[in-house]
């Protein structure tokens, strides 16, 4: 018999380290000091749940939550779907994802956003649902665009939707960004390239995934999250004992 | 050749953002969308317990406050039980022990209602002096922070942590230790995060 124990550590060396002074911002927000190593405790395993109560179902579908009746939001039309994952592999149901992300000419819907392409009325930009018991998530959007930013005289983000995933415990918490197949700008982003390792950069981008579009209606691109995973202790699990 | 060991790899973490807002408290970006914004009732109106407030502000390497954090809690009700079916013990009626908050665009500060939490049983059978576990996320920091808030007035629980009895430095553990003030009959504990520098606050790699 086993049971569920800690989550494996995490894997530094697959996220950005906090200093990156390529991405400018970080240089005064970023700790100077190690991070003291916990070994998890209920604080940790534990986390917050969602249920269906607490979300609506049009919350997935940013083509149409803040538009007017009968609109819908400018822009190429996309389903973005995935699994949210452990390292295990195993699925993880039941989870809140949320998405945000500027509209189709590269604007957010933010009171300190101030570049000059249009708000299109008709787009919020946020979204949330929960996983599936198969881990499975889907929403409806309208491709980002790219959109300029305050870093080097000239930085533009490559299109990317950012997600916000909670996972089963407070450990598992994360907030990442979704780029897009085939984007030039990809490899010119200095927030991308806080991570450093070429094939974790590469987990962020969504494919074109043609068998999930809708003919004559969305294009779709495939984003699986993978969590941290947890150990399942074969033997006594000793948080308890000494 | 060994087997390969076919663990997947966690999703690398990316910046939250200056636009944090719109996902995850979209009327502070300035619209109204969702039925309810999900984080702003922490215990709910059933909690037992000491009704506190906790309030601050986090600060950067330059020493000034910065006003585009978003900042989650989770915590222990105040008989030391988490609201998670792994966590033995009931909590009341509407208490999640979890919220979000956001700091204000003009100061930087930021605040929150709750009860007070219990201690909470810790590993190898040692208690662990109450406190709310929080999670820092902002534009230009790269993956999320976190730290815990202990209270002033816990000082025979706090001397006993096996968390804060991690910290070598005396100087470092003040730095989770919020300081209780009552004003008008209300509890209102101060917890300032240092992010870079003078008295930089403890962070944990959990
Ligand atoms: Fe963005």
């Amino acid at each position: 018999m086993t049971t569920p124990g800690e989550f494996y550590q995490r894997d530094r060396d697959r996220h950005p380290p906090a200093l990156t002074p390529d991405y400018k911002t970080s240089v005064t927000r970023s700790p100077q000091y190690a991070l003291l190593s916990l070994e998890q405790s209920a604080s940790e395993i534990t986390g917050p749940t969602f249920g269906h109560g607490d979300i609506d179902p049009i919350d997935n579908d940013m083509i149409h939550n803040y538009a007017q009746p009968g609109e819908s939001a400018i822009g190429e039309r996309i389903i973005v779907h995935g699994r949210v994952l452990d390292e295990n592999g195993r699925p993880v149901p039941n989870t809140l994802v949320e998405a945000w992300q500027a509209n189709a000419g590269g604007r957010y819907r933010h009171k300190k956003d101030t570049y000059l392409a249009p708000i299109d009325p008709n787009f919020g930009g946020c979204g949330r649902m929960l996983t599936d018991e198969d881990g499975y998530y889907f929403f409806r959007t309208v491709k980002p665009g790219a959109y300029p930013w305050r870093n080097w005289v000239n930085n533009w983000r490559p299109a990317h939707i950012h997600l916000s995933i909670f996972g089963t415990s407070f450990s598992q918490r994360l907030i990442t960004q979704c780029y897009f197949e085939g984007d030039p700008l990809i490899p010119k982003c200095p927030i991308l390239n806080t991570v450093p390792d070429q094939a974790a950069r590469g987990q962020l981008i969504a494919a074109l995934d043609m068998n999930a579009t809708i003919p004559l209606d969305s294009m779709a691109y495939k984003f699986d999250i993978v969590l941290r995973g947890r150990r399942s202790t074969l033997f006594e699990n000793r948080l308890e004992g000494n | 050749m060994v087997q390969k060991l076919d663990y997947l790899k966690e999703t690398p973490s990316q910046t939250a953002g200056p636009y944090v807002h719109i996902g995850l408290a979209p009327g502070a970006a300035g619209f109204d969308i969702y039925k309810q914004e999900l984080g702003w009732d922490i215990a709910g109106p059933n909690a037992k317990g000491e009704r506190i407030r906790v309030e601050g502000i986090v600060i950067d390497g330059t020493g000034s406050p910065i006003k585009d954090v978003l900042l989650e809690a989770w915590q222990a009700n105040s008989a030391g039980v988490y609201a998670h079916p792994e966590h033995a013990g009931q909590v009341e009626d509407g208490f999640r022990g979890w919220g979000r908050v956001i700091t204000d665009f003009g100061t930087g500060e930021w605040g929150f209602d709750t009860v007070k939490p219990g201690a909470v049983m810790g590993r190898n059978g040692r208690m662990m002096a109450p406190h709310i576990n929080l999670w820092v996320v902002a534009r230009g920091m790269n993956i999320g922070l976190n730290t815990r808030i202990y209270f002033d007035d816990e000082a025979d629980a706090n001397a006993t942590d096996p968390v804060i009895d991690l910290i070598e430095w005396d100087r470092r553990r003040q730095t989770l230790i919020a300081k209780r003030n009552e004003l008008d009959g209300k509890v209102v504990y101060r917890f300032d995060i240092r992010i870079q520098g003078e008295d930089e606050t403890v962070f944990f790699d959990i």
